[in-house]
């Protein structure tokens, strides 16, 4: 149809579009020179608006955002960092430290009122084993580890303060690098083997109907006294049960914490470190309890632990239900140090000589 | 006294990535470390927009607020540094900078990472000698009365170092007279071919 088009009419065509072009381009130009340089600025500047620092706040990247170092998890500002250094600052640190210099002072100031707690009833020299070379073994372990881990990690938070301005800088170096790989080589090391501790004491720990009413008389912490208890009382089971609860939070977030390897995410690790110091600091301050019990606070509980073997006296205030269980394997202690000298004979340098 | 800044212009930045090369090389930084970064957002549409980013030596710095051996501080210009011989490695300034600035050269288990390396506002760091200083913390042209090589180096002016007055007055500057219609080059007794870097720095 348009194959007969006439020249005339092309030539009248293009010659239109020429004109139109050319106005196109003068009217363009005449724009350009006309605009103002704050609304040409509108048009210049590409989004970095608001909404795009919104959007980089709120950590979201989205599928269009690059990062030239390799590996690169991070965005382009990484809110996050600074509430994790908040809430470590203001809140974790003196918090921590009121917690702890409370339990400290609060044990002081019961023993200065209320003193040890000594058996009421004189020893009857007969022995009941309460803890085995094994328990022993472990409980020592775990305490060693836990006390190194506590002083290591105590450094870490605290100890710039301290040390740095006290020791110098070459000695503190060594300090607290030295604080560093004992809590990160021996803290898993101490997991393991609260692990293996929890499992074995949990047959003394389940919670009774007897330890209802050991809370509610205070565990006879107080006054003359004593509450029914089996071999573990309310109070040694609050302390077990915080271990595997609170404990194992704390081995948690010091997993997270100590293998970065396994490339998990800055924030998630920010939270591990928030719980893991809330947690062991709790933790810490709870073991003073314990220490203070275990040792000075209590006649004849250290002994349960290091020697292995309680007097009967002891058991029965103490313990009494477990007494009752066991009362009738209890071995007089002359017994028991003769046959601990055959075991370990004392040197004799005389059998040494030849002849 | 001075108090020294990074700024990049995101107007300006084309993301030629030359300030990271040009970092890498004053400073010899070790494999798997790189101080400074181009992040591209919306890459490929209509308002993408670049920008260098690396330590950008805070006032109030987070990584000085945290670290457990106290190792960073402030020089007298407002550079954060710290000190390699402090630190154990521990990863307390990598949580808490808002920019991902420290940066480590190994990530194993036990916590394992090395020493914290992170851009120096090419000012070096504590050391006995010259040589230490390089091999530790890289240039220190500071001492030499010299700007960080990456803004010295960057293309088109985006990445601006130096103190906060001069710089925020430069961008200023730039603001006002973005659009204009000489660009803001113009006028500028300095601002000849070879000497493009003064172009906004000087008064018209």
């Amino acid at each position: 149809m348009t194959v007969s088009t006439p020249w005339r009419l092309v030539v009248r065509r293009l010659s239109l579009i020429a004109v139109l072009l050319m106005a196109g381009l003068l009217l363009s130009q005449l724009t350009v020179a006309q605009s103002d340089p704050d609304k040409e600025a509108g048009f210049a500047v590409p989004a970095v608006d608001a909404d795009i620092w919104r959007q980089v706040r709120s950590g979201d990247t989205g599928p269009n955002y690059r990062d030239s170092r390799a590996d690169s998890n991070y965005n382009l500002v990484n809110a996050s960092g600074e509430t994790w250094r908040q809430w470590r600052n203001q809140w974790v640190s003196p918090y921590g430290l009121i917690v702890l210099g409370g339990m400290l002072a609060m044990i002081a100031i019961f023993y200065v009122i209320f003193g040890r707690k000594a058996l009421d009833e004189p020893r009857t020299g007969r022995k009941l084993l309460r803890w085995t070379v094994l328990d022993r073994s472990l409980h020592w372990s775990v305490a060693t580890l836990f006390l190194v881990l506590a002083v290591t990690g105590l450094n870490l938070l605290y100890g710039k303060f301290v040390f740095k301005p006290l020791f110098g800088d070459a000695l503190w170096a060594s300090m607290i690098s030295g604080s560093k790989l004992l809590h990160n080589y021996l803290g898993p090391i101490f997991s393991i083997l609260l692990i293996i501790v929890l499992a074995k004491f949990l047959k003394h720990n389940l919670p009774k109907k007897h330890d209802w009413e050991w809370f509610k008389k205070g565990g006879g912490l107080i006054g003359k006294g004593h509450v029914d208890a089996g071999f573990a009382n309310g109070g040694e089971k609050v302390w077990y049960w915080l271990l595997a609860s609170v404990g194992l939070l704390v081995i948690a977030s010091g997993f997270v914490l100590d293998f970065p390897n396994y490339g998990q995410a800055r924030d998630t690790m920010q939270w591990a470190n928030l719980l893991h110091a809330v947690a062991a600091l709790g933790l810490t301050a709870v073991a003073f309890g314990h220490i203070y019990i275990g040792t000075l606070g209590t006649e004849g509980s250290i002994e349960g632990m290091s020697t292995g073997y309680v007097d009967e006296t002891w058991a029965k205030e103490h313990h009494n239900l477990w007494y009752e269980e066991v009362k009738d394997s209890a071995r007089d202690e002359t017994e028991l140090a003769s046959e601990n000298v055959q075991r370990h004979p004392p040197d004799n340098p005389a059998t040494d000589r030849p002849g | 006294m001075a108090q020294m800044k990074f700024m990049c212009d995101a107007e300006r930045c084309i993301e030629c990535n030359g300030c990271v090369t040009a970092c890498k090389n004053a400073n010899e930084v070790e494999w798997g470390v790189q101080r400074r970064r181009v992040v591209t957002l919306n890459d490929g549409e209509s308002d993408e927009v670049s920008i260098s980013v690396a330590c950008m030596h805070c006032d109030d710095a987070p990584c000085m607020a945290v670290c457990p051996t106290d190792c960073f501080y402030k020089t007298d210009d407002g550079i954060v540094l710290h000190d390699k011989d402090l630190c154990i490695g521990c990863g307390y300034c990598l949580y808490a900078c808002p920019f991902g600035a420290p940066q480590f050269p190994k990530q194993n288990a036990f916590g394992e990472r090395g020493k914290m390396d992170k851009c120096t506002f090419c000012a070096g760091g504590p050391a006995d000698s010259k040589e230490e200083e390089y091999e530790k913390y890289g240039a220190n042209r500071i001492a030499e009365g010299k700007l960080p090589l990456c803004a010295e180096m960057c293309s088109t002016k985006a990445l601006l170092a130096g103190d906060a007055q001069t710089i925020a007055d430069i961008f200023r500057q730039r603001v006002v007279q973005r659009g204009h219609e000489d660009g803001a080059w113009s006028g500028n007794a300095r601002a000849d071919a070879d000497n493009l870097a003064y172009d906004a720095a000087q008064e018209g």
